[in-house]
């Protein structure tokens, strides 16, 4: 019998004699992308942050002390009192956790809702990608924060107190329900190029099932798109909860975010600057290295890039 | 004469045409295989020629019935394929596989080689028992010459040769009785092409497998295959045995073919008859009535437009769609 | 280091030069890929020359450098990562890796031209594929539309396109494969050009319209005495159209010599070997002779001849000791050791 298994193909490289998935190949690269160390560093902090606040800072971050109301950063508070007296430092450091748990919360949603139905549309096509696909464009037609001002201010009338759980899962959905096409139309055009592939073929006449033909084949190799849109959406949604706990239909005290933060601020920009320019900051911070962070994944993940 | 293994008649599969914005209808049908019928015994070669769009890939799709047929019917054993669902159909699979063209995206990237070779067990469990399977796989690997050591690398850390002998050692790996080749060997390098034919004549060999052999190449096909039938726009122009075809083909369209294939020795330069074809291949949409090769064809008279040349026993003794089939004195030189 | 020369004065020096001299010679090219990998060696030393009215074919299989020559003789070579790391091409005496950017346009079309393997990607689909061809006559020649329009209609017709008229008007898409290969040899032919190298032209075509697009080539070659590089890994093909043969493995020329003796009595084994390892037409055989393994790694050649693990007759010495190129006479040439026992016992 000929064999012909005695080098490696050409263009596989000495030290990789061993198994090396793409996704170990794309490790590799991230590692050594400074953009993507960056990134690292920035959402490791945060994510510390938002699990272990005590390791930060011990002021209760809703102890008022009407005494140091809105007094600027110095000795004893690095980043100075808000408009009650309260500790920004304190805040900010706990308010992490409200504004990344919506952020990673509306992103969990929107990629897993998108890509079951982009990859249903991709792969069944006919009726069913019709009906999905015009669904996802009228949901995508709606103007994003037009849509999610109507429903919270609709669930929440203005004198109306909801509960901290309530109100998070309300402003969690309502950025999911809203952005979930992109994330469809991403799959769904990624499952239209994998199923054409002649290892789907392959697995249909072994007489692969269905389940396994999407999960086993079209998933893993239509998703990437979405992972890198995942990590850059996650930042945009962390600066729409900001955006909405500022116009008051989000978040609302008690719960401290980012977004109450700079919504309780706003009066005061003009006397006590710190107040709003410290959690936007943190916010601009968190986006950026979310945004990076989908760069460099991308880049690692495209595959002209090697 | 034994049953043949697979015994295809009439076999059609048209691909609507759809057109419009909002409400689509069909505009017309893309004949890609129009009446195709052909036996393959049990142990041999059927190779089947023929140039782009003539309908050989679309037959192999419908062969896996990975299309359905629009029409026609395939016995294999002594069963009607295209009529077989649920378990029957999923144990056809067990005895019908297929080898792909491209072995760069004929393997899931994401599977490991073990992984790609094991799905066959995975999907047929009943064939190897759990705790056997990774024996089975390194056996496999083995058997297509590569090293079983291989398991736990990925597609992309081989060469295009060596994915191909993994496509083809998940082709083997439910003992299948029938491989459908298709254009196995196109893809790859000269001197690769030589080490996938030779495994593909070992195994044929060693496991008593029948090959539906499709390719354009007619050097390949002859090296490999027992019988060929040559396809032109969705139909067969001639069937018969190597040596029939090779040595006395009596369709035009297969004395252009062999013709027109460079054979590498310059000293036949000049001295062989290339027959050449004007014009290009009309549309599967719209095929020219009567006989299809007719456009393109010297010897064509009114009877070729008016009426469709049956498949039948003709001059040399094998089977030619051609009105006026006969032996060219001479086709290959040398 | 050559002096760059100015576009100018290279005009009347091309006429003078053009007897007994090549039309382009290459020599010695080096050229490297630097990979996040490594760097690999892709072209190691590699000369070659063809004259004007000559068919020259550059044999070899994917990954032999066959093409990368040829782009950096045309100077498309992506880079990153291609780099030249050494060598000249010089077209009709002139080092075209020195020129200057403004020069190397002005070569690239009107003197060496180009036609690549795939049709389909090689013209832009938003243009028709007149437009495409008038192009090269309104900014190179100036040509008002009208007049571009009228070239364009003849240059179609010179590839034997049917109706030109309409044809000109008509996007790459609406042509099949054939015709498109057509309108690419008109678009190369446009301007006139000595030297034509052809990318594997018929690899993507099927047999019969590959016989229609060679003897097409063979006749324009022939009418405008076009020096002819024919970049190929069809034995069958060569053996119809080329006059001159050289064969490449993993970066090298191993082997060149006219195409009647190399095919008759092949002086280097690798060129023995891909001769007997393709399936012929005219011969019905059981079991080809394979060449064991695989191509070489560019990122590690292997030591001394770098077919050696692949070789039959390799000894001891293949594996340290780099063949020297071996000139055996009548323009033949082969790279191993034992090139004259192969050519004598042949």
């Amino acid at each position: 019998m000929t064999s012909g298994d005695a080098t490696l193909a050409p263009g596989v490289p000495d030290r990789a004699e061993k198994s090396r998935s793409l996704g170990a190949d794309a490790w590799r690269e991230l590692r050594t992308n400074p953009l993507f160390v960056i990134s690292c560093v920035i959402i490791l902090i945060i994510v510390v942050m938002m699990a272990f606040p005590g390791l930060f800072t011990s002021v209760d971050p809703n102890l008022g002390d009407l005494s140091k109301a809105r007094q600027s950063p110095g000795g004893d508070a690095w980043f100075g009192y808000d408009t009650q007296g309260r500790d920004i430092f304190s805040r900010v450091i706990y308010g992490a956790r409200a504004s990344m748990l919506v952020g990673i919360g509306a992103t969990v949603v929107q990629v897993v809702v998108g890509v079951l139905l982009g990859v249903l549309g991709g792969f069944f096509g006919r009726w069913v990608d019709v009906i999905i696909s015009r669904i996802g464009d009228i949901f995508f037609g709606l103007p994003f924060m037009l849509g999610a001002i109507v429903v919270l201010t609709t669930l929440n009338p203005p004198q109306s107190s909801p509960g901290q759980v309530a109100i998070i899962l309300q402003v969690v959905l309502s950025i999911a329900v809203l952005s979930w096409p992109i994330s469809m139309r991403l799959m769904r055009s990624a499952t239209l190029t994998a199923k054409q592939q002649d290892y789907v073929k392959a697995a249909r006449s072994l007489g692969a099932s269905t389940p396994r033909i999407i999960f086993r084949h079209l998933l893993p190799n239509s998703i990437a798109p979405v992972m890198v849109y995942a990590t850059i959406a996650l930042g945009a949604n962390i600066g729409a909860e900001a955006t909405l706990s500022y116009l008051g239909v989000g978040l609302r005290p008690p719960v401290v975010s980012w977004g109450v933060m700079v919504s309780d601020a706003a009066t005061y920009f003009e006397t006590s600057p710190h107040m709003l320019l410290i959690p936007a900051g943190f916010v601009t911070f968190t986006v950026l290295g979310f945004v990076m962070l989908g760069d460099a994944v991308r880049d690692a993940m495209d595959p002209k890039s090697r | 004469m034994a049953e043949p293994i697979l015994q295809v008649t009439d076999l059609v599969k048209h691909f609507p045409v759809r057109q419009g914005v909002l409400f689509k209808h069909i505009v017309g049908q893309v004949k890609a295989v129009d009446g195709v019928s052909f036996e393959l015994n049990e142990g041999e070669t059927l190779g089947v020629v023929g140039e782009s769009g003539c309908g050989k890939s679309t037959l192999a799709q419908v062969l896996m019935r990975l299309e359905e047929p629009t029409s026609g019917s395939a016995v294999f054993q002594g069963k009607d394929m295209f009529s077989l669902r649920g378990k029957d159909f999923k144990a056809l699979r067990r005895d019908m596989q297929i080898i792909l063209q491209d072995p760069y995206t004929s393997l899931n990237p994401r599977m490991t080689v073990g992984d790609i070779v094991g799905e066959p067990f995975e999907i047929h469990p009943e064939v190897a028992p759990k705790g056997s399977r990774e024996q089975k796989v390194r056996e496999l690997l083995d058997v297509v010459g590569l090293s079983p050591e291989h398991l736990n690398r990925y597609p992309h850390q081989f060469s295009g040769g060596q994915r191909q002998r993994i496509g083809i050692a998940r082709a083997l790996a439910l003992r299948p009785k029938v491989i459908i080749c298709d254009e196995p060997v196109s893809a790859l390098d000269v001197s690769i092409q030589a080490q996938v034919m030779n495994l593909l004549g070992d195994l044929q060999k060693e496991f008593g497998l029948s090959y539906v052999f499709i390719a354009h190449d007619l050097s390949v096909v002859r090296h490999l295959c027992d019988r060929v039938a040559v396809m032109y726009l969705g139909k067969i122009a001639e069937i018969g045995t190597e040596d029939q075809i090779y040595e006395h083909p009596t369709h035009p369209y297969t004395q252009a073919l062999l013709s027109a294939v460079p054979v590498p020795d310059p000293t036949l330069r000049g001295h062989r008859e290339v027959i050449r074809l004007t014009g290009d291949v009309p549309s599967p949409m719209d095929p020219p009535s009567g006989c299809r090769f007719r456009t393109r064809c010297w010897k064509a008279q009114d009877i070729c437009a008016q009426e469709t040349p049956a498949l039948e026993v003709r001059a040399g003794g094998h089977l030619s769609a051609c009105h006026f089939a006969e032996e060219k004195p001479e086709v290959i030189a040398g | 280091m050559t002096d760059i020369q100015q576009g100018g004065d290279t005009a009347t020096t091309m006429t003078e030069d053009a007897q007994g001299q090549p039309a382009l010679e290459v020599s010695d090219l080096h050229v490297e890929f630097r990979t996040r990998d490594g760097v690999a060696t892709v072209l190691n030393g590699v000369s070659y020359h063809v004259d004007p009215g000559e068919t020259l074919a550059v044999l070899g299989e994917s990954g032999s450098g066959k093409s990368v020559t040829a782009q950096t003789v045309m100077g498309i070579l992506d880079s990153p990562p291609g780099f030249v790391t050494g060598g000249e091409v010089r077209y009709q005496g002139e080092n075209l890796l020195t020129a200057t950017e403004s020069r190397r346009v002005a070569v690239r079309g009107e003197e060496v031209a180009m036609i690549f393997q795939d049709s389909l990607s090689a013209l832009n689909p938003v243009f028709t594929v007149g437009f495409q061809i008038e192009e090269q006559f309104r900014i190179r020649r100036g040509m008002s539309r009208k007049d571009a329009r009228k070239r364009a209609v003849e240059l179609l017709d010179l590839v034997k396109i049917p109706n030109p008229q309409s044809r000109v008007t008509q996007y790459p898409h609406e042509f099949s494969g054939g015709m498109r290969q057509r309108a690419m040899i008109a678009m190369s032919l446009a301007l006139d050009p000595e030297v034509l190298i052809a990318d594997e032209p018929t690899t993507a075509l099927d047999v019969t319209v590959q016989a229609q697009i060679m003897d097409l080539l063979g006749e324009l070659q022939r009418e405008r005495n076009m020096a002819l590089i024919l970049i190929t890994h069809d034995l069958g093909v060569v053996a119809d159209v080329a006059d001159r043969i050289a064969v490449m493995y993993a970066g090298r020329i191993v082997e060149s010599g006219d195409v009647y003796s190399l095919y008759r009595n092949p002086a280097h084994p690798y060129t023995l070997a891909l001769l007997e390892s393709i399936p012929r037409l005219d011969v019905r055989g059981q079991e080809l002779n394979t060449i064991k393994g695989l191509p070489p790694n560019l990122m590690r050649i292997p030591e001394g001849c770098p077919f050696n693990p692949r070789c039959t007759r390799a000894e001891d010495r293949c594996r340290t000791e780099m063949p020297e190129l071996h000139q055996l006479g009548e323009g033949r040439a082969s790279r191993c050791h034992f090139a004259s026992e192969l050519i004598n016992n042949g």
